[in-house]
């Protein structure tokens, strides 16, 4: 099995610590935190808003709101399409990452001693 | 031979020619473990959804649905949210700084023996409790679906087993993706179908449709009832804890979906990061579709066929291919029968290339020959002994418990393991610099014996089963549950964390937090992860 800690593309070996110093690294980790612990807060408390809405509040749930179909249907099935906003969004703002993340790492990049 | 039996015969067939073409592609360890990295994102994304959706979704959540409404659709609503854990934390930096398996990230900074040693008995334990429950469930099955005059419990349980064994054997990663790609495929089929067919069958009116649904009439112990299918309440009441078992549930989906281990390996089949953040998103379209949709084959089986029909038919579980036959005849029955029939082996394939990949890169290589192979070759070919054991042992175990066998538990507990155990320990190495090796084999002990434990004192095996219930069927220890919830999650998530936080503080570790920066590099930016491999 190969060693983990393996050569740059350069074949000079990869100072971490300097990349993980960087100006740069560190901007790339605080917009991904920026989007990544509210998305994770929002879907945690929706989602487990319904077996909590659903057990501890019925009556409400049970209110018709479109022909026979009632809030508790509905707020189910508002969780699939929640989900896939998010997904949709992060997809967005991984596309700015992905960007940040190659100027972390692009060789002539001062901080990435080679 | 009836329809069922050639269309079972025909799924068999084809997957094996697939075997065949990559039986030649899968020789070099990158191509027998991940496929040579080259599987495209869609591709990933279908398999993943294969690898995923399992008889238990298919079939037991149709069945709930048409047994309990409402309470049945809530339960399918976890298992998409479950994927955002999957897209938003672990996806992109698993495939990032790791190899084969989802200890190759724990290993980077952390003490390899020992967390690679607890991080493969996790695997194991998470991988084979799933397959039993899953090949039991496919013996029941094959024999209700093909008539048990035809193929007896035991034939389907070794036919099963011996197919999936070939599959990962010959075929590695590459068979067994694209045996799950297949199978999601009809299964999508099948799905979209019988959905169509359930609303032509009210006149194309979503009114019509649940209009029924609010009227839905049954005998519950021997009186005519007549109930509104979308009010919740018909599972879950006060009286058995109802909410606090769904959050409980919602706690193992949301966390130990990211935690499996055959959800987790297919992440290392995409050439990159990006490539990984495609495929959940594509995984998620297909489960979040399927899963809507099973309003209408749930639904629909309670309103057009009647859960009456369906418990003297079989049982909850043949919901979907009773209302499949009642809508469009037999060959549809079969059709939809080798649908399940697809999706279980698809599943079980996974499962197996999951387990013998942790035995033979975590534990065979890493622990016991200390990181090296000692003849080129060797991993491979201890993963290939490693799956026909597993399989073998699968099988065995499947037969000794008998069609009967109360084993859905065992579903909850895989989940509850991965949930308990693997999460929170590839959360923290990931993002905890103090993190270190007494807090990963500490936190993945505790998730793996509290899950047990939680388990075997739950209503799943403890419960005192009126006189009428004999055999495999009763519970194994007759006595009243001493934790009332069916899943552990609730409680056994948070001892899990504990466990790795606790163990943490007992000891520093110096080279772990030194080697943080270098994994926290990798892991966000990509930099010197695996590529993709010609062979």
């Amino acid at each position: 099995m190969a060693d983990q800690r393996e050569i740059g593309s350069e074949g000079a070996p990869i100072n971490w610590e300097a990349l993980a110093a960087s100006d740069r690294f560190h901007r790339l980790l605080k917009a991904k935190r920026r989007f990544v612990v509210p998305a994770m807060i929002f879907f945690i408390v929706y989602y487990f808003a319904l077996p909590v809405l659903v057990g501890y509040a019925r009556p409400f749930m049970e209110k018709r709101v479109l022909g026979p179909v009632n809030l508790a249907y509905l707020f189910a099935l508002s969780q699939f399409f929640m989900a896939w906003i998010i997904a949709a969004l992060y997809v967005r703002a991984a596309a700015r990452f992905d960007k940040m993340a190659a100027d972390v790492i692009k060789p002539d990049d001062s901080s990435a001693p080679r | 031979m009836t329809p069922a039996l050639a269309m079972f015969l025909l799924f068999v067939l084809i997957t094996l020619a697939i075997t065949y073409w990559a039986a030649r592609k899968s020789q070099s360890a990158a191509a027998f473990f991940t496929a040579s990295r080259r599987i495209t994102g869609w591709q990933n994304g279908v398999a993943v959804a294969g690898d995923y959706m399992s008889a238990a979704s298919f079939l037991g959540i149709a069945g709930l649905i048409a047994f309990f409404g409402y309470d049945g659709f809530m339960f399918s609503v976890g298992w998409l949210v479950a994927y955002l854990t999957v897209l938003l934390v672990v996806a992109e930096p698993l495939r990032n700084a790791g190899k084969y398996t989802m200890a190759d990230v724990l290993a980077y900074r952390l003490n390899p023996r020992p967390v690679r040693a607890m991080a493969a008995l996790s695997t194991i334990t998470v991988s084979t409790f799933y397959m039993i429950a899953q090949m039991v469930g496919a013996g029941a099955l094959v024999t209700l679906l093909l008539g048990s005059s035809h193929v007896t419990y035991e034939y389907a349980v070794i036919g099963v087993g011996a197919l999936m064994i070939t599959y990962v054997i010959f075929g590695g990663m590459l068979a067994t993706t694209w045996v799950q790609i297949i199978k999601a495929m009809l299964l999508m089929a099948g799905t979209i179908l019988l959905s169509l067919l359930v609303l032509a069958h009210f006149g194309w009116s979503f009114a019509n449709f649940f209009d029924a649904v609010t009227r839905v009439t049954y005998h519950d112990k021997g009186v005519l009832v007549t109930k509104n299918f979308l009010e919740p309440g018909l599972r879950y009441t006060a009286a058995n804890h109802g909410a606090l078992d769904l959050i409980s549930l919602g706690m193992a989906l949301v966390f130990g979906t990211a935690g499996l281990p055959h959800i987790l390996v297919r992440f290392y089949t995409v050439p990159d990061a990006k490539t990984a953040r495609i495929s959940v998103v594509w995984a998620m379209v297909l489960i979040g579709s399927f899963y809507i949709m099973t309003t209408f084959l749930g639904f629909g089986a309670a309103t057009i066929v009647g859960r009456d029909q369906i418990a003297i038919s079989g049982g909850n579980n043949m919901s979907a291919p009773l209302l499949a036959q009642a809508l469009a005849g037999d060959i549809f029955f079969a059709f939809i029968a080798a649908i399940a029939f697809a999706t279980i082996l698809a599943v079980v394939a996974g499962l197996t290339i999951s387990a013998s990949t942790s035995f033979a890169h975590d534990f065979y290589t890493a622990v016991i020959h200390k990181g090296t192979e000692r003849r080129p070759g060797e991993e491979v070919r201890v993963a290939r002994v490693t799956a026909f054991v597993v399989g073998a042992v699968a099988i065995g175990i499947a037969i000794l418990l008998g069609k009967d066998a109360n084993v859905a538990f065992l579903v909850a507990l895989a989940f509850a393991v991965a949930a308990s155990a693997n999460l929170p320990v590839i959360v923290l190495s990931l993002f905890w610099k103090r993190f270190n090796t007494t807090g990963a084999v500490l936190g993945l002990a505790t998730g793996l014996v509290a899950s047990l434990a939680l388990i075997i004192i739950s209503p799943n095996i403890m419960k005192v089963d009126p006189p009428g219930v004999v055999g495999a069927a009763r519970h194994l220890i007759q006595h009243p549950p001493i934790f009332p919830l069916e899943n552990p999650g609730i409680l056994s998530i948070p001892l899990g964390f504990l466990g790795a936080i606790l163990g943490t503080f007992l000891r520093r570790e110096p080279r772990a937090e030194a080697r943080f920066a270098e994994l926290s590099v990798r892991a966000n930016t990509g930099l010197g992860a695996e590529k993709a491999t010609t062979d």
